[in-house]
């Protein structure tokens, strides 16, 4: 009979991406935005459920966060997980992929032992997609990306995993980390009987200093700064084609792309 | 300064890569590497002689699929031997995992997905990157070597072959036992590629209500000789279509993309905003997408796409 002790879900709160509104120098404005956790990494969790209600253990959530990570992360307790972790570390805020997977490896250690470590396959906020497969490489643990169904046989892992040329199905040995795609659930939306009980689950919060980090020796090997963030100009016409009938709106179309020069020879 | 690698196991990514890594290195003055890694490249080589200065092979069994615990071996191998300043290696998925991971067992930063590069004065590399969904741009550093950077196609543009021909360098590594066991793999058709060379694009969004109305999208796209795009949810949650044009998927630069039914979220955005002209037809007014496009039409896609396929044919009739 398969069997499961433990799921470490990666969990970034992001801004809400909806929310942010650019502004007129073209920084986007994040001040009052809101935050939320990483889409990718609530169908992690997600996933990490349905596997504890199948195979039981219990999923804990692992986030490098700060002092608001706390209120975001009521909404994974909400959705199943049993206790969260928080490295909360005023000194360790703006790491880049690799100190982030630092910190994160270390954590993971201190977590140990688990049978999985899950995350989205990237954040919807920096776009990296990095995380997941350096904690792979720093801790030597088998890894599996783009996953959009998980299923555990014996002491492996099966994975059907999503890439450009071929769709695969996969085993790995445990422990293993895998990241998972849109595709691979729909989050379950918290019942009110379970919102409430995720208030009296356990948040535990790490420092550098409870990890054993050197936020000297971090600052220096980050080696990744932003320099700058800014929209892209959009110039675009923006010309609205307006007609009494679709026959008339496309013959002004049509006549529009053909001084554009972008309608040539028609097959 | 001691060179610039670049890798990619798509062979055209990596000739635009290595035309980048080219520009690089002329003006840095150091050798341009291009990396085969695989269980059968022979041959291979051919395809970069005219586009490096040395042309790095590891052929070994191993590499029959692509394990990227396998393949980062490989690169960290050729890193060794090369000590380049620059990594360059393809955004494919597999590429970025294996960006990734080598970046790690080199304690190297790492830059995904840039859609710029350049070397500054004191040899950090720049480079420009999508940001919050899409919506923003970051502008990059990175202040130690390796810099390694992760593109996608089409981002830089494949130059034509230099005259010159690079050295064949052969490497033999020993490889450790995958951890992965792969039970079950099926190739994806290709029938929908294409889309990130195509010079014309049409795309379907959620305004189509079944798979059977794509056919509308086709005629027209076979009077226009164009591609088919469409938005993610039409390709991964219907699976109407193969691939899906944004931030998470293709990303296209055609001269002309006409959306259907498309509401223009900033992840899809992302994805055509190389396009020269953008039209969008949409019944919802208010549709983001209308921000994006150059020209607009607020109707019902189901009138609108037969008028258009009934006055180009007419069109044709009269050009021929």
């Amino acid at each position: 009979m398969c069997s499961l002790k433990k799921i470490v879900v990666l969990v970034k709160d992001i801004p809400d991406l909806t929310d942010i509104w650019i502004g007129q120098d073209r920084r986007p404005i994040l001040a009052s935005v809101k935050r939320k956790i990483n889409d990718l990494d609530k169908r992690a969790l997600e996933s990490a459920v349905q596997l504890k209600e199948k195979y039981g253990g219990e999923v804990v959530t692992l986030s490098l966060g700060d002092e608001k990570t706390r209120t975001t992360i009521l909404d994974a307790l909400s959705s199943g997980a049993d206790s969260a972790f928080i490295i909360n570390d005023r000194e360790l805020t703006g790491l880049d992929a690799l100190t982030t997977a630092k910190a994160l490896s270390v954590a993971l250690k201190k977590l140990e032992p688990f049978d999985l470590v899950l995350c989205g396959e990237m954040s919807l906020d920096t776009l990296s997609s990095q995380i997941g497969a350096r904690i792979a490489e720093i801790l030597n643990i088998s890894q599996v990306m783009y996953a959009k169904r998980i299923d555990l046989t014996g002491n492996k892992i099966k994975v059907e995993r999503d890439v450009e040329y071929y769709e695969e199905v996969v085993e790995v040995e445990l422990p293993a980390i895998v990241s998972v795609i849109r595709e691979i659930n729909e989050p379950r939306i918290p019942s009110l009987m379970n919102i409430m009980k995720a208030k009296r689950k356990p948040i535990i919060e790490w420092d550098s200093k409870t990890l054993g980090l050197s936020v000297d020796e971090l600052k220096k090997l980050s080696s990744i700064e932003i320099l700058d963030v800014k929209a892209p100009l959009v110039e675009r016409k923006r010309i609205m084609i307006k007609g009494e009938t679709p026959e008339e709106v496309v013959e002004k179309l049509v006549e529009a792309l053909r001084s554009e020069g972008v309608l040539r020879d028609l097959k | 300064m001691t060179g610039i690698l670049v890798y990619s196991e798509d062979s055209d990514l990596q000739l635009q890569l290595l035309s980048k890594g080219r520009e690089l290195s002329n003006s840095l003055a150091v050798k341009l590497y291009a990396l085969v890694i695989g269980s059968n490249v022979e041959g291979y080589e051919a395809h970069f002689l005219n586009y490096s200065d040395v042309v790095i092979i590891i052929e070994n069994k191993s590499f029959e699929h692509y394990d990227v615990e396998l393949y980062k071996i490989g690169v960290v191998e050729a890193v060794k031997k090369v000590n380049p300043d620059v990594i360059l290696i393809g955004a494919t998925k597999f590429g970025k995992e294996l960006a990734a991971r080598t970046a790690a067992a080199l304690d190297a930063g790492c830059i995904t997905e840039c859609i710029s590069l350049n070397i500054d004065k004191e040899g950090n590399l720049l480079a420009e990157r999508l940001i919050y969904g899409g919506s923003s741009i970051a502008l990059e550093k990175s202040r130690r070597k390796p810099h390694i950077a992760v593109i996608s196609k089409n981002i830089f543009k494949k130059t034509e072959p230099s005259t010159s021909v690079a050295e064949v360098l052969r490497l033999y590594i020993d490889q450790p036992k995958s951890k992965v066991q792969i039970l079950k793999k099926r190739e994806k058709s290709k029938l929908d590629t294409g889309l990130e060379d195509a010079s014309i694009i049409v795309a379907a969004g959620r305004g189509f209500k079944k798979k059977e109305d794509l056919d509308l999208l086709r005629e027209l796209s076979s009077i226009l000789g164009s591609k088919i795009g469409c938005t993610r949810p039409i390709s991964a949650d219907n699976g109407w279509l193969d691939e899906w044009i944004g931030i998470s998927g293709k990303k296209v630069k055609p001269r002309l993309y006409i959306a259907f039914g498309i509401s223009g979220t900033i992840q899809h955005a992302a994805g055509i905003r190389g396009s020269q002209i953008i039209v969008s037809v949409n019944q919802d007014e208010s549709a983001g997408i209308f921000e994006i496009s150059d020209y607009g039409i607020v109707g019902d896609l189901y009138t609108i796409l037969p008028a258009l396929i009934k006055l180009l044919k007419k069109m044709k009739n009269l050009e021929s």
